[in-house]
């Protein structure tokens, strides 16, 4: 696998909504692309005839009833915790220009 | 030597009005102010330790049954969530979170009459192996203070064998609760996947994150394991608990088939390390143990299986932290899309952002097959090859990690290097089989862990092996 560039890095801070500084653009490109050197050895495993696994105790969909429990919060204790609320809504910064 | 009885003893006492729970509560802060210096500790909840305090005393006075943990004090990690108490998980973009409802192991410990009296720390959202990724100070190893404790739970560990509090709750998703353990010198258990609920804990990687335990004995931790573990609606992956429970164990080796994990014991191994386990074997085998050597050809992998399916599932968990629903925000963006980018740039540390990007990298389209797929397929092979040694063996043996406690700085400049750390942990994480960390020995006076796995759902036969071998290794 080549190094990561650094569009790559960009492209990848973009996906991710992360904004790096210009000196951070150089250290993860470094950092990831060792990274991801180590873990490419995978690409060599013979695989054949195997599933991935998705969940290890074979669980598959596991039901409940759709009640209202009491875990002794309240949605004004939930809206404490947001950064910025009005009329019990969370508020957001402008969505467009 | 501990400061704390054993924790059915203590319970006892204050069932009995022998003890009180207040003063079991303030023996316990006194300790974590007395021992300050080794920032095992970013909060307390003395208030509220308190206020439960008098009224489990008060419960005792008026003849009421207080629970099999009566008055006990125990520390969780600061990925928890307490009642009322801020709960970081470490992070500059949790700081100010205040629990807004509670994990159901806490709400399952205090049902019994444990107190929480404090959050411990932790490498940011647990991402690491020291501590040193912690947004706020890195701990220091409680017999070297220039060495850590490991991570990610390295606070608990480390609380624990500085006397702070009978038992500590960390988590394991790698190895973050055994490596520390297997650092400082106490028993770290990692369940069999969905043994516990994790309801009310900061998500990691939610395919092998687990209710990680610290304890001074088995017994002590055999009795917490055995008040947390049951199903639970509120996380569907919980599994049914033991019908036999986790206590009153049979710690009979003899006849034991033990198998000694060849690709553990090669190179890169601290000579000390090596030395410990194979001492281990030893006695293992005068006591009575059929002890051999195994391969598990893929194991060497795991690593690599395990960062890559980590940071996805990470880069995942962590989407949440976007500047709008929990309380760090940039309040300069002027639209929201930059109100997300700024926020999540300047609130995460170094590690959480590497891992994002490491995650959205290998689940990215063009990539997916290459490397996530990839991955949980050679997962399968990993599983397969571990179930096929739980068919004629009881249980593999080899190390918690491939040295002892390592220098604070030493391999933080290197990520890679520090990922190395798991290299021996990763592996039942990734099958969701149980492992334990037990205190087996020293390599230049620092301490050293055996773990010891079984197969899936054998926690309590694991359980009643590791008392075997803290009475063989003592």
């Amino acid at each position: 696998m080549a190094d990561l560039t650094r569009d790559d890095v960009l492209k990848l801070a973009r996906l991710a909504r992360l904004t790096i500084t210009d000196e951070e653009i150089e250290q993860y490109r470094k950092e990831l692309s060792d990274i991801l050197q180590y873990v490419a050895q995978l690409q060599q495993v013979d695989v054949s005839g195997l599933q991935p696994t998705t969940q290890v105790t074979g669980l598959t969909n596991v039901m409940r009833e759709d009640e209202v429990i009491d875990y002794g919060s309240s949605p004004d204790a939930l809206l404490r915790i947001v950064p910025n609320t009005q009329d019990r809504l969370i508020k957001v910064k402008r969505m467009i220009g | 030597m501990s400061q704390w009885l054993p924790i059915a003893e203590l319970a006892a006492k204050v069932k009995s009005g022998e003890l009180s729970a207040l003063q079991l509560v303030e023996r316990s802060l006194q300790t974590i102010a007395e021992k300050k210096e080794y920032d095992a500790i970013i909060a307390v909840t003395a208030e509220r330790a308190r206020e439960r305090a008098t009224n489990i005393d008060t419960a005792v006075k008026n003849g009421e049954q207080p629970g099999r943990l009566a008055g006990v004090p125990f520390i969780a990690k600061d990925n928890y969530l307490v009642f009322g108490a801020e709960t970081t998980a470490a992070s500059n973009m949790l700081r100010g979170f205040i629990a807004p409802y509670q994990s159901t192991v806490i709400e399952k410990l205090e049902a019994e009459g444990a107190i929480c009296v404090a959050k411990a720390n932790l490498d940011a959202f647990a991402h690491g192996a020291s501590t040193e990724n912690s947004d706020f100070f890195t701990t220091k190893h409680p017999l070297d203070k220039e060495r850590v404790p490991g991570g990610s739970s390295g606070g608990s560990a480390a609380a624990v064998v500085l006397d702070m509090a009978p038992f500590a709750l960390g988590t394991d998703t790698g190895g973050s609760t055994r490596q520390p353990a297997s650092f400082v010198g106490c028993i770290g258990y990692k369940p069999t996947y969905g043994t516990m609920s994790r309801f009310g804990i900061v998500a990691m990687a939610s395919s092998t994150d687990v209710v990680g335990t610290f304890a001074r004995t088995v017994d002590d931790a055999a009795l917490v394991i055995d008040v947390m573990s049951a199903r639970d609606p509120l996380d569907s992956t919980t599994i049914d608990r033991d019908e036999a429970g986790y206590i009153d164990l049979s710690a009979d080796i003899s006849g034991k088939k033990i198998g000694i994990v060849k690709e553990w014991m090669s190179s890169g191994l601290d000579g000390g390390v090596k030395q410990v386990i194979e001492t281990a074997a030893e006695k293992f085998k005068a006591a009575g143990a059929d002890v051999q050597e195994i391969s598990l050809p893929t194991l060497p992998l795991a690593l690599a299986v395990y960062y890559i399916i980590v940071p996805a599932e990470v880069s995942s968990n962590l989407s949440r932290y976007d500047g709008q629903r929990y309380p760090y925000s940039n309040s300069e963006a002027v639209d929201l899309d930059e109100s997300y980018i700024t926020s999540r740039g300047t609130g995460f540390g170094a590690e959480a952002k590497r891992r994002i990007m490491i995650g959205t990298y290998v689940l990215s389209s063009g990539y997916y097959d290459a490397y996530y797929n990839k991955a949980q397929t050679v997962r399968t092979k990993l599983i397969n090859e571990f179930r096929a040694a739980f068919e004629r063996l009881d249980f593999l043996i080899g190390p918690v990690a491939p040295t002892p406690a390592f220098k604070i700085g030493e391999n933080s400049n290197d990520p890679l290097r520090m990922y190395l750390a798991d290299v021996m942990t990763v592996g039942p994480s990734l099958a969701g089989i149980p492992s334990i960390s037990v205190p087996a020995g020293t390599s230049n006076s620092l301490p050293v862990g055996l773990q010891i796995i079984a197969a899936q759902r054998q926690d309590r036969a694991l359980l009643g092996m590791a008392k075997a071998a803290e009475g063989l290794l003592a």
